[in-house]
């Protein structure tokens, strides 16, 4: 294990951390609030923790693949644990643990809160807590490889660990080049949906913080009806599309800009998710035309509900808990879909689970001619049984992790629903569930050790299970190495 | 630059290192998806997966557009197809790797009609290397400069040799043979020596000079050893083949040793002037047998690096005058020279890579003063580079007294364009026309202008 280049990395993230940090501290300023301490003392903090560790490089640079997993995963705790200061410090928050569960439900994309009362927050933190949606949406560590050179060429390591998806791919021969254009269409495409609700007659810091939820597929928003509360159509279609959008493989992006439409327009990926999105809202909306009379107005909100589940947003236009259980049904199984490898969203991925059907189509077909020899296939590329495989793994360590997690959440005595839905909503992170957890409720009825369970299950599900395994692992940490098998 | 590399065995591999050290864009393509992401892990490159001859794979590969093409899969026609469908799409330089001799006949024609900029066949230019030492058996390396008229030598100062404990300032008076040392390694150090530099055992040092007065330096000192006359050459690979066709030309006497009879037997056909022996090349023996003694070099080319290795040390204890093995896996070949096992090491992936990376700097600044040759020595960590003068070089004609030369560089040699070869001293200066030999540690030089500070 190579600490000092561990250490060095985190360094390098804790000092990104604190420039982010100025964001906020200019709304602060700008709103004249009294919160101001509570984000120059964990700057301060920041930046001496990150200098002592980030400034000098060492000599040995090089990251193997437990390094990368382990920085990852650390890296977000540290992260979530200075980002979770402020709510703190201010007194916004007055528990740490809750804190540090706002904080990385907000890293993590996933939204979920422990607040009852947003609106009474002040401006400065609500903008902090959403900008960490959009921070954690493409990554922290792909943000730092993109402004600061760090590494050789051993960097993939840390790209593969963060970007979630069953594989990664690189855009261009070069990983700070790849990293700089992921996060230049995220910013074009936030900037993009800012702009379209401004134009709608959106406040500017409303539409910021929704826009951040929207980019991240995060779902924080400052009002307690969340995008409900504007009652306002061209709002919800206007997040409704741009979370769909996010919820895209990122690279399908940069191939629209090389004008590589075919490769676009024929991913099977997409495809499938723009078939899934369709089928949900069409059954949804038959469900519960009954409750809202009109087709149109079912349309709509099952469109918006869909759009925001499946890429595990979790903004909401009504309550629907309310809805029939065949909707809810629906919701809580696109929860578990996600949206596109290589997006901003959670859950298991769309393209996680077109090889899981293909590759489980594949081995019953061989039930049937016990000889035959087929190949699966992704994207018109025969796929590596190596592939398969991970996906396989992928879908059992996180069942069982789920089955642990909501096993040991059950013993805070809720209904079976609240807990099943709340680890769902929390590991896919998602945001909102269904009961007391639901789109109207919070997660702060939950004891501290629920909590901490949860934020964990969050960080499981974003950082795609094995980074937060890894740092578990106690032979990694070992001194020296230990010979294989041993 | 943008490169792409089609094909990743020992020379994709070395390049795709040596090219992102040198910060280009490299994308790598092979048809083992563990091959490829074994690299993307490593190294900084974009991989693509497939065949490097296929025109999808290639349009993914290039992108926007690539300036240079170097094919080096294991397959000559894929090569050859490959740099074709990269000029089509519009790459400006192609390189191909090419073994079969019968395609190296058409060399004009490939590169004329078929516009592939560069050709190369590893076997002939590591026997074309190899067959230069045994011409001057005094160095362990010889490159050489300006169409031959320069050579850059490297010598190890072995045991009870004059050269120890000898400060070069009095070494240059006393010899009476005009040569520059130019770079020494000793140990993990490089020193690009001035006059108070004094030599020691187990140096290795740098020379350059013309042929000539290099001859004269090792006569004077009574350290010269004659051109190889007889060779013994075990392995009949490609290799021998074409090593035993250059040195043919010069009348040394060859002996060839393998152990396929089949081999033999068209070795022979094709090399009538030559013996070929089929027999056991590691049966001491046989090699006794054929008086391994009285030689005065010995080749070890068989495919196994450590049969070489161990044949090299054997020859060595019966005190063949040189010895020359080849050894294809580089840990092997760093452990084996830096221990002083084997007097001279080959591969062809080095030598290939080598003559590519050339290739590439030359193409990097052909507007500004170009780079003509480039030599990588002292475990690539020192570049001699032969620079052409041209008017736009800022110190034409002033002294090198006068000039502040960079840390760590030296002024080797100048070819005049008359021919005549200058070592430069003081009073000497730049004239257009020149051909300039520049030694330095900076491995990122690309401008005869940058040489002063």
């Amino acid at each position: 294990m190579n600490y000092r280049m561990i250490g060095f990395v985190l360094g390098r993230i804790l000092l990104a951390e604190a420039a982010l940090m100025l964001l906020p501290l200019l709304v602060t300023l700008l709103y004249g609030e009294s919160t101001l301490p509570a984000f120059l003392l964990p700057m301060a903090l920041l930046v001496l923790s990150g200098c002592a560790l980030g400034i000098k490089p060492p000599k040995d640079t090089t990251i193997y693949a437990r390094e990368g997993l382990a920085v990852v995963a650390l890296s977000w705790i540290v992260m979530s644990l200075f980002g979770a200061l402020p709510f703190y410090l201010s007194g916004a928050i007055p528990s740490f643990i809750d804190s540090f569960f706002e904080t990385v439900s907000g890293f993590t994309t996933t939204g979920a809160s422990i607040l009852t009362d947003v609106e009474t927050m002040e401006r400065g933190l609500l903008f902090w807590r959403s900008f960490t949606h959009w921070v954690g949406g493409m990554g922290v560590l792909v943000f730092v490889m993109a402004i600061l050179p760090m590494t050789d060429g051993r960097g993939m390591h840390l790209m593969r660990a963060e970007v979630p998806g069953p594989s990664v791919g690189k855009l261009s021969s070069k990983i700070r080049d790849t990293a700089k254009t992921l996060y230049a269409i995220y910013l074009v495409m936030t900037v993009l949906q800012v702009a379209l609700l401004l134009l709608g007659g959106m406040p500017l810091f409303d539409a910021l913080i929704h826009s951040f939820g929207t980019a991240g597929t995060g779902g924080f928003s400052h009002l307690s009806l969340s995008i409900g509360a504007y009652n306002n159509p061209y709002f919800e279609i206007v997040i409704a599309v741009f979370m769909l959008l996010f919820g895209i493989n990122f690279n399908l992006y940069y191939f629209l800009l090389l004008r590589r439409f075919r490769d676009v327009f024929r991913s099977e990926e997409l495809l499938v998710y723009l078939g899934v999105v369709a089928v949900s809202v069409a059954a949804i909306a038959a469900n519960i035309s009954h409750l809202y009379g009109t087709v149109s107005e079912a349309l709509r909100h099952a469109f918006f509900q869909v759009s925001s589940i499946i890429t595990t947003t979790g903004f909401a236009t009504v309550n629907f808990n309310l809805w029939p259980t065949f909707s809810k049904a629906v919701l809580v199984a696109l929860m578990f879909f996600g949206g596109c490898a290589g997006s901003t969203a959670g859950g298991l991925k769309i393209a996680r689970i077109v090889i899981l059907l293909k590759s489980s189509f594949r081995d019953l077909q061989r039930m049937i001619h016990p000889h035959a020899v087929t190949v699966v296939r992704l994207e018109g590329k025969p796929l590596e049984d190596k592939t398969v495989r991970g996906a396989y793994l992928y879908l059992s360590v996180f069942v069982m992790l789920f089955a642990v997690s909501a096993l040991l959440l059950s013993l805070e005595h809720f209904d079976l629903v609240t807990t099943f839905t709340a680890v769902a909503a929390c590991i896919n992170n998602v945001g909102p569930g269904l009961e007391l957890v639901g789109p109207v409720g919070s997660f702060s009825e939950f004891s501290q050790a629920g909590k901490l369970l949860l934020s964990f299950d969050m960080l499981l599900g974003r950082l795609e299970i094995f980074p937060m395994l890894v740092v578990c692992a106690p032979s990694i940490w070992a001194r020296k190495r230990r010979k294989a098998g041993a | 630059m943008k490169i792409v590399i089609a094909g990743l065995g020992k020379v994709g591999k070395t390049l795709t290192k040596q090219l992102t050290a040198d910060r280009h864009d490299v994308v790598v393509i092979d048809t083992n998806p563990e091959v490829v992401e074994g690299i993307v892990n490593v190294h900084d490159v974009m991989g693509v997966c497939g065949n490097g001859a296929n025109y999808d794979i290639q349009e993914e590969a290039v992108g926007e557009g690539a300036d240079l093409l170097i094919a080096t899969t294991s397959s000559d026609e894929i090569n050859i197809l490959a740099c074709l469908v990269a000029k089509k799409l519009g790459v400006g330089h192609t390189i191909a790797r090419i073994r079969n001799p019968e395609y190296e006949k058409q060399l004009r024609f490939m590169r004329e009609e078929l516009g592939l900029s560069m050709v190369i066949n590893p076997e002939k230019a590591v026997a074309r290397e190899i067959s230069r030492i045994l011409r001057f058996p005094n160095a362990l390396k010889l490159e050489s400069f300006s169409k031959r008229r320069i050579e850059l030598v490297e010598y190890r100062i072995g045991e009870n040799n004059p050269l120890d404990g000898i400060r070069l300032a009095s070494l240059y008076g006393s010899v009476k043979a005009k040569v520059l040392i130019c770079a020494v390694a000793r140990g993990q150090d490089i020193f690009i020596p001035s006059g108070d530099f004094a030599l020691r055992q187990g140096d290795k040092i740098y020379l350059t000079s013309s042929p000539h007065e290099l001859e004269r330096f090792f006569r004077n000192l009574g350290l010269f050893r004659a051109r190889a006359s007889s060779v013994m050459i075990v392995g009949a690979s490609k290799i021998a083949y074409y090593l035993a066709l250059e040195l043919s030309e010069t009348g040394m006497h060859l002996k060839i040793i393998d152990s396929s009879e089949e081999r033999c037997q068209q070795m022979s056909e094709r090399l009538p002037r030559t013996l070929v022996i089929a027999g056991d090349g590691t049966d001491s023996d046989l090699l006794n047998e054929e008086g391994i003694s009285q030689m005065d070099a010995f080749v070890a080319l068989t495919g196994l690096d450590e049969t070489n290795i161990i044949l090299s040390m054997y020859a060595t204890r019966q005190s063949v005058g040189k010895v020359v093995a080849k050894i294809n896996r580089k840990s092997f070949a760093d452990f084996v020279s830096s221990e002083n096992m084997v007097d001279t090491v080959f591969s062809a992936g080095a030598v290939t890579s080598e003559m590519i990376l050339q290739y590439i700097r030359a193409m990097q600044n052909s507007l500004g003063s170009k780079i003509k040759t480039l030599h990588r020595i002292v475990d690539e960590r020192v570049e001699a580079l032969e620079f052409g003068v041209t008017e736009n070089i800022s110190f034409v004609g002033v002294p090198f007294r006068e000039l502040k030369l960079r840390d760590n560089l030296l002024i080797a040699g100048i070819v005049r364009r008359s021919g005549q070869i200058v070592i430069p001293g003081g009073n000497d200066s730049l004239r257009v026309g020149d051909d300039v030999i520049v030694v330095t540690t900076d491995t990122m030089l690309q401008d005869l202008n940058d040489i002063i500070k």
